[in-house]
């Protein structure tokens, strides 16, 4: 009898096993980069290319630096998500338009509005290679010092806004 | 009309994969050859199971453009290995290194091996010790005796 429940024992085991496995998503890669500082770049602004704007400009504040660009479906899932933080002036957003023709990244902001305090252009994608981007949209929280905190994978949802991000942004603002 | 349309769509397909796949001749074959070894030991973080030497993925073409670039640079394989693995961590690689978080990816498939030696030799054990021939007692003794003897049952 005992030795009947063996098999059943680890049966039990590989599905518990695997009902966690099913539950993680395998594209969410945690990213080395939390709490090491946040890669240097200076790149062309989208709307005014003849300035640059620096990683380094940001530091003394929490800011938000989110990938995007014109072709990202998931994108446009998050956009409006974003226009609605944007108006809370919680904290700079920072975009990081990234492989797109300019002309197509500023017809997109125009028309579904422009969460952005300002975007870069990352048109061959350097700035993303190092910030380690494998799938738009990501985001990366980084604080005063210019330590990357936090990294979203894939769109800011409502929930990762409420429950992650906003009450680590205060705690960094603090 | 039909048969040549598709002969033609054929032809263009021929042509243009023909195309993408002569690229890499025209650069320096050495750079290719390392390329190709680092490539190797990679995955596409786009589609995971493909390494990056093999994947058409967009990333997977700028990342062999920056391997490509620093391999030019000098670098050796060891520090390009750990410009990726800066940026996308151990996952990045088809042989990630051991430490304690892998340690269950490295050793725990030998240790279920032991652990199913353990068991099997226990089992084979028990049933050996079990399974010894017993004596008949009397009642037994005489029922076989008489299905001995049954005519119906052909010995």
């Amino acid at each position: 009898m005992k030795k009947a429940l063996i098999p059943l024992g680890i049966f039990i085991v590989l599905v518990v096993f695997l009902a966690i496995g099913l539950t993680r998503d395998p594209h969410e890669i945690p990213s080395p980069l939390i709490g090491k500082p946040a890669p240097a770049f200076t790149a062309p602004r989208l709307h005014e290319s003849g300035r640059t704007f620096s990683a380094k400009d940001m530091l003394g504040q929490v800011w938000l630096l989110n990938t995007w660009a014109s072709w990202c479906v998931a994108c446009r899932q998050e956009h409006p998500i974003l226009m609605e933080f944007a108006k809370t002036k919680t904290l700079p957003i920072i975009g990081l338009d990234y492989k797109d023709p300019e002309a197509d990244g500023l017809k997109w902001l125009a028309r579904f509005g422009d969460p952005y305090d300002l975007s870069v252009t990352d048109r061959d994608g350097r700035i993303g290679i190092d910030y380690g981007v494998y799938g738009v949209p990501e985001s990366f929280l980084i604080d005063k010092a210019g330590v990357i905190r936090y990294k979203q994978i894939g769109p800011v949802t409502e929930e990762a806004l409420r429950d992650k991000i906003l009450p680590l942004i205060r705690a960094l603002q603090k | 009309m039909k048969y040549v349309l598709a002969l033609i769509l054929a032809l263009q397909c021929a042509l243009s994969s023909w195309a993408g796949e002569a690229t890499p001749l025209a650069e320096d074959p050495v750079v290719e050859q390392r390329l190709i070894g680092i490539a190797e030991e990679l995955r596409c973080l786009v589609c995971q199971n493909e390494s990056l030497a093999g994947s058409r993925a967009d990333l997977a073409l700028d990342l062999r453009r920056e391997i490509r670039t620093l391999i030019k640079a000098g670098k050796t394989d060891a520090e390009i290995m750990d410009f990726m693995v800066s940026r996308y961590g151990d996952f990045v690689r088809y042989r990630p290194p051991v430490n304690p978080l892998t340690w269950m990816l490295w050793f725990g498939p030998f240790a279920l091996l032991i652990g199913a030696g353990v068991i099997l030799v226990r089992m084979v054990r028990s049933s050996q010790r079990g399974a010894g021939p017993k004596a008949l007692d009397a009642a037994q003794r005489e029922k076989a005796q008489s299905l001995l003897k049954d005519p119906d049952f052909p010995s």
